[in-house]
C-alpha cells in the first residue's frame, strides 16, 4: 500500500518531466544516496559489518562503480543509438593511456622538423577528462564507418579498433614511457591538494564520478538528442525524414559515449588497479560491458548498474555457494559455470525481456502499484 | 469541398522519371500542387505513388526531371534536407519509433525547432529546460487535437494500429510542415477509424492551413476529401483534375477496371 | 636484402593459411544467407568439434582400437555432438528469435558463443590437445632455383584441398537440391517461404547443421597445425573480416578473402613488421576490413541492396 501515486497531482509540465516523477521513488533513491555517500564510508571506517575486512570495498564496491560507469557509456552507444559496439575496451584503454601520458608529461621529439612537443604533467582529474576527451575522439573516428554501413558490420569495425589499440599499446613503448616490463604506474592520486588513496577515499570520489556522469547522461537521453538517438535506433529512415541528420546523431552518441567510457577506463587504471597492462582492457572486458547492458537492460541509465552489479557478483556467488554446501568447485569450473550463466542468460533476455532487468524492475514497480489488485 | 481561394504553387513536378535497375517506377511524371489544397495522387497497386512520395522527400534520386519546392528548383537532396525545407510525412506501414512513448515520438518531431546544444541539454538548466518545456506545450496542444491524452506516456509497440496511425500524423504535424505528405493514412482501418481520421486530415487543412499530398485507395475517402486528384498507372500520369473530373475520365476507369466507383 | 624466393614462401605460406580463415568463414557464409544472422559462434563451434573429435579420439585410441576405427568414430562422434548443438540452437535460440532485427541476433549468437565455449570447455576439458590427423613435414619446391628451396606444409596443402571440396560440396548443396533451393527461399524471405510449406525450423537445423560441419572439418586442420585449444576461437574471430572483405553472402567471397587476410598479413608481418614493431597479424586483418567498409561496404563480391520503406 505504500507504492501509491494517487493524489501526487503535477501541475506543470517541468513536474512531470522530473527524472523520478513518483514521490516514493524519489524518497527511495534518497536513501539510496544517503547509504552510499554517509552510511558506507561510517561503517567503513569503524570496521562494521559488512565492512569489517576491505574487501567488499575493493574487490566489488570500487569495480563496481567504475564498471558501472562504463556500463553507462555502452549502454547510450548500444542501447539507446542501436549502434553495437565490441570495441569498448579498447576506448577503456585510450582513456587509461592518455590519462596516463598527461599526467606523467607528453614530450613528443619531432625529429624532422628540429623540434619537440613538450607538455608538463597535468594534476590528475584534468588528466582523467583529458583522457576521456582523447577516447571521445577516437570513438568518433572509429563511428564514421557507422555512416555508411549497419549492425553487423559496425561489429567488425570496433573489433578493428580493439585488436588495433591492444597492439598499440603493447608494442608502442612510447605510451608506457619505455617501461620495459609494459606495465604502468598511475601517478599519485591528488585532487585540489586532497590525496586520495585509502579505500574509502577511493571509493567516495568514484561515487562522486558516477553521480555525476549518471545524471548528465540521464538529461542527455531524456531530451532532444536522446530522442534522436533512440529514432536512429528504431528507425533510422524515418528518423531522418523527420530531420535528424544521422552524421551528427550517430557520431554525438560515439563521442558521448566513448568519452565516459574513457573516463571509466582511467578510473579504472588509476584508482583501482594503480597499475596495469593493456590486457586489463582486452576483448574479454569489452564483452563483459556489452553483457552488462544486456543482462542490466538496453536503453536504461539504471539497468547499466543492475548489469554491472549481477556481473560481478555472480562469480563471487559462484565460489561462495557450492563451497558452503560443503561441493567447492574448481577455478576452472567456475570461469566455465560462468560462460554458460552469462550465455543462457543473455539468450534468455534477449527471448524474453529485451530491456533485461530494468524492465523486470519496472513490471514489478507498475505491478505494486496495483497491488492487490492485478490490474 | 471549397477549393482554397489562392493559385499559388507550393511544389511542381516536372518530368520526373525514376527506375530501378530495369523497373521503370515513373515516366516522365508532372504535376503540381497548390499551396492550402489537399491534393490527392491515386491509382492501381503499384502505380508508383509511393515512389513518387519517395522522390519528394528525397529519398529517392530521380533518374530524370526536377523538382520546384518553394521556388527553388532541385533534382536531388537528402531527406534530411526535405524536412528542413517543411516537407513532412506519415507512411503506409507506420514507420514509428517502437521503442519510445507516444510522447517522445511526437517530441522528436520538433527536433528541427529545437536548438540548444549538448551541453546544454546535459545540464537540463535554465535555456535548455525552457527550452524543452516550450516544446512540450506545443506537443501538448497537437496531443490534444488529436485526442490521444491518455496513452501519452505510453510506448508505441504496445498501442493498436489506428491509435499508431494518429502518433504518426501527431510526428509530422510536430514538424509544422508546410506540405504533409500521408501515404495511405486509412489503411487498414474500420469505418469510424477513418472518419475520425477524415476529420483530422481536413481540421489539419483548415486549421493549421498546411498543404497535403495525399496516396489513398479509398475511392469515397479520395472524393470526398481532395480539391484535386492525379492518377497514376504503371508509373504514367493517365488523369489530372478535380475530382468530379477524374471520375468521369474513360482512362480512369480503365485502370480500375472491375473496381467500383 | 630480401629476395624473390623468401616472398614467394611468405606469400604462398600466407595464401596457404588464408585457406584456414576461408574455412571457417564458409560456415558464417552458410549461416548468414540462410538465415541473416551473422554468427560470432562460428569459432566456438571450432572448438566444440575440435575438442569433441579430440578427446574422443584419444580415448578410443586408449582403448586399444586401431586408429583409422578410431578415426572414424571419432568423426562420427563429433559430428553427432554438432548435430545435437545445431538442434538446441535452433531450438532454444534462433527459432524463438525469429522476426527480429539482426542486432538481438547478433546479440544472442554472442550468448550462445559463450555457451558453447563453457559447456565444450566443461566437458572436454580445458588444456590444449595434439591433434594428427595429417602430415606435419613439409616439401621443398624449387630447390635448384633460390637457395634452400621454397617450403611448402603437406598440412597447408590438405588444407587447401579439403576447402575446395567443401566449397564444391557447398555449391551443389545450394543449387541442385530441394533442401538447398528451399534455403535460398527462406533466406530471401523466412514469411513467404513459411508460406509455401518449407518447413523453417528444419532448414535451419540444416543450415546450422551444415555450419557445424563446416566446423568440425576446420577444427581437424587447425587442431593438427596448432593443437586443440580455446585461443582456436580467436583466430577464428579472423574470419569475421575475411566475410567483409569477401562479402557477407559470398561463398567465393570467402575464399578470395581467406586468401588475400592470409597473404597480406603474412607480407604485413615479414616487410612491415620490422618498421613498426612485430605483431602486425593481430589486427591487420580487421583494419585492411575497416577499410574495405569504408570504400566498398558490399565487400568485394557482395551484393548491393536496395532499401525500401
Amino acid at each position: 500500500m505504500l507504492y501509491r501515486e494517487a493524489g501526487q497531482f503535477k501541475t506543470t509540465y517541468a513536474e512531470d518531466m522530473a527524472i523520478f516523477p513518483i514521490r516514493q521513488d524519489r524518497i527511495a533513491l534518497g536513501i539510496l544516496l544517503g547509504i552510499a555517500f554517509v552510511g558506507v564510508p561510517l561503517l567503513a571506517t569503524f570496521h562494521i559489518w559488512p565492512f569489517n575486512s576491505e574487501y567488499l570495498l575493493w574487490a566489488i564496491l570500487l569495480p563496481f562503480l567504475i564498471l558501472a560507469l562504463a556500463a553507462i557509456g555502452v549502454n547510450i552507444l548500444v542501447g539507446y543509438c542501436g549502434q553495437i559496439s565490441l570495441g569498448s575496451g579498447a576506448f577503456m584503454a585510450i582513456g587509461a593511456y592518455s590519462a596516463y601520458k598527461l599526467g606523467t608529461g607528453v614530450h613528443i621529439p619531432l625529429a624532422w622538423f628540429g623540434f619537440a612537443i613538450s607538455i608538463p604533467p597535468l594534476p590528475v582529474l584534468p588528466s582523467i577528462l583529458l583522457g576521456g576527451l582523447m577516447a571521445a575522439i577516437a570513438g568518433i573516428l572509429f563511428g564514421i564507418p557507422s555512416l555508411r554501413i549497419k549492425g553487423l558490420y559496425l561489429a567488425v569495425a570496433t573489433l578493428a579498433a580493439q585488436f588495433f589499440f591492444d597492439w598499440v599499446f603493447l608494442r608502442v613503448p612510447w605510451f608506457t614511457n619505455y617501461a620495459p616490463s609494459g606495465s604502468v604506474n598511475a601517478p599519485r592520486l591528488d585532487f585540489f591538494g586532497l590525496a586520495v588513496n585509502t579505500p574509502i577515499e577511493r571509493y567516495l570520489l568514484c561515487l562522486i564520478f558516477i553521480t555525476v556522469f549518471a545524471v548528465l547522461a540521464k538529461n542527455l537521453v531524456r531530451g532532444n538528442l536522446g530522442r534522436q538517438w533512440m529514432a536512429i535506433r528504431d528507425m533510422d529512415i524515418a528518423a531522418e525524414l523527420i530531420g535528424i541528420r544521422p552524421l551528427y546523431a550517430k557520431l554525438t552518441a560515439f563521442a558521448v559515449s566513448s568519452f565516459i567510457i574513457g573516463v571509466a577506463g582511467a578510473l579504472w587504471a588509476f584508482v583501482y588497479l594503480g597499475s596495469w597492462e593493456p590486457l586489463a582492457f582486452s576483448i574479454d572486458r569489452s564483452l563483459q560491458l556489452l553483457f552488462m547492458v544486456i543482462i542490466g537492460g538496453l536503453g536504461s541509465i539504471m539497468g547499466s548498474f543492475v548489469g554491472a552489479a549481477f556481473i560481478l557478483i555472480l562469480p563471487i556467488m559462484l565460489n561462495l555457494i557450492p563451497t558452503q554446501l560443503g561441493v567447492p568447485l574448481s577455478t576452472e569450473t567456475i570461469t566455465h559455470l560462468e560462460f554458460i550463466i552469462f550465455g543462457s542468460l543473455i539468450c534468455y533476455l534477449l527471448i524474453k525481456e529485451p530491456h533485461g532487468f530494468a524492465r523486470l524492475i519496472s513490471i514489478g514497480k507498475e505491478k505494486l502499484r496495483l497491488w492487490p489488485f492485478p490490474y | 469541398m471549397r477549393a482554397p481561394d489562392t493559385n499559388e504553387i507550393l511544389l511542381q513536378v516536372e518530368g520526373v522519371s525514376l527506375a530501378f535497375g530495369g523497373v521503370k517506377a515513373l515516366r516522365d511524371v508532372s504535376f503540381d500542387i497548390r499551396k492550402g489544397e489537399i491534393r490527392a495522387i491515386i491509382g492501381p497497386n503499384g502505380a508508383g505513388k509511393t515512389s513518387m512520395l519517395n522522390v519528394i522527400n528525397g529519398f529517392y534520386h530521380p533518374n530524370h526531371g526536377a523538382i520546384t519546392f518553394k521556388g527553388r528548383t532541385r533534382a536531388q537532396m537528402q531527406p534530411f534536407e526535405a524536412s528542413r525545407g517543411g516537407i513532412a510525412r506519415t507512411f503506409q506501414n507506420v514507420a514509428l519509433f517502437k521503442g519510445m512513448s507516444a510522447l517522445d515520438n511526437i517530441m522528436a518531431g520538433r527536433t528541427l525547432k529545437m536548438r540548444r546544444g549538448l551541453l546544454w541539454q546535459m545540464l537540463r538548466y535554465g535555456p535548455a529546460l525552457a527550452e524543452e518545456i516550450e516544446h512540450r506545450h506545443r506537443v501538448e496542444e497537437i496531443i490534444d487535437f488529436l485526442e490521444i491524452e491518455a496513452i501519452r506516456k505510453v510506448p508505441v509497440a504496445r498501442l493498436p494500429y489506428g491509435l499508431q496511425k494518429r502518433v504518426e500524423l501527431g510526428r509530422a504535424l510536430a514538424m509544422e510542415p508546410d506540405l504533409l505528405l500521408l501515404d495511405e493514412p486509412m489503411a487498414g482501418m474500420n469505418l469510424e477509424e477513418k472518419e475520425d481520421m477524415s476529420r483530422f486530415i481536413i481540421d489539419v487543412n483548415n486549421h493549421y492551413g498546411t498543404t497535403i499530398a495525399l496516396i489513398e485507395h479509398d475511392m469515397a475517402v479520395v472524393m470526398d476529401l481532395s480539391h484535386r486528384v492525379a492518377v497514376l498507372d504503371h508509373g504514367v500520369k493517365i488523369a489530372d483534375g478535380t475530382p468530379d473530373e477524374v471520375k468521369e475520365n474513360q482512362a480512369v476507369i480503365d485502370a480500375y477496371l472491375g473496381v467500383a466507383h | 636484402m630480401i629476395g624473390l624466393g623468401q616472398f614467394l614462401e611468405v606469400l604462398i605460406g600466407g595464401l596457404m593459411s588464408g585457406v584456414l580463415y576461408s574455412l571457417v568463414a564458409l560456415g558464417f557464409v552458410l549461416i548468414f544467407k540462410a538465415s541473416g544472422v551473422f554468427n560470432f559462434a562460428q569459432g566456438a563451434m571450432v572448438l566444440l568439434a575440435g575438442l569433441a573429435l579430440v578427446r574422443s579420439l584419444d580415448l578410443l585410441v586408449a582403448w586399444g582400437l586401431p586408429l583409422w576405427v578410431a578415426i572414424i568414430l571419432g568423426i562420427g562422434f563429433a559430428a553427432v555432438i554438432m548435430a545435437i548443438t545445431a538442434w538446441l540452437i535452433e531450438r532454444f535460440v534462433i527459432g524463438p528469435l525469429v522476426n527480429q532485427d539482426a542486432l538481438t541476433l547478433f546479440m544472442s549468437t554472442i550468448g550462445v558463443t559463450f555457451i558453447l565455449e563453457g559447456a565444450a570447455q566443461m566437458i572436454f576439458g580445458s588444456d590444449a590437445y595434439p591433434l594428427r590427423l595429417f602430415p606435419m613435414d613439409a616439401w621443398f619446391l624449387f630447390e635448384d632455383l633460390f637457395p634452400g628451396g621454397i617450403l611448402l606444409n603437406k598440412l597447408d596443402v590438405w588444407g587447401g584441398f579439403i576447402a575446395g571440396i567443401l566449397v564444391a560440396g557447398l555449391a551443389i548443396f545450394f543449387e541442385r537440391t530441394k533442401t538447398g533451393r528451399a534455403l535460398r527461399a527462406v533466406a530471401d524471405d523466412h514469411l513467404a517461404a513459411q508460406s509455401v510449406g518449407i518447413p523453417i525450423s528444419w532448414i535451419w537445423f540444416v543450415v546450422w547443421l551444415a555450419a557445424g560441419l563446416v566446423a568440425l572439418v576446420a577444427a581437424t586442420v587447425w587442431g593438427t597445425k596448432l593443437g586443440v585449444q580455446f585461443s582456436i576461437t580467436f583466430l577464428a574471430l579472423k574470419a569475421l573480416p575475411v566475410l567483409i572483405i569477401g562479402g557477407l553472402t559470398s561463398i567465393p567471397g570467402a575464399i578470395v578473402g581467406g586468401f588475400i587476410v592470409g597473404a597480406g598479413e603474412k607480407i604485413a608481418e615479414v616487410f612491415l613488421g620490422s618498421y613498426i614493431g612485430g605483431g602486425i597479424e593481430y589486427w591487420f586483418a580487421y583494419v585492411l576490413a575497416l577499410v574495405v567498409l569504408l570504400v566498398r561496404p558490399q565487400g568485394l563480391f557482395g551484393e548491393r541492396i536496395i532499401e525500401r520503406i
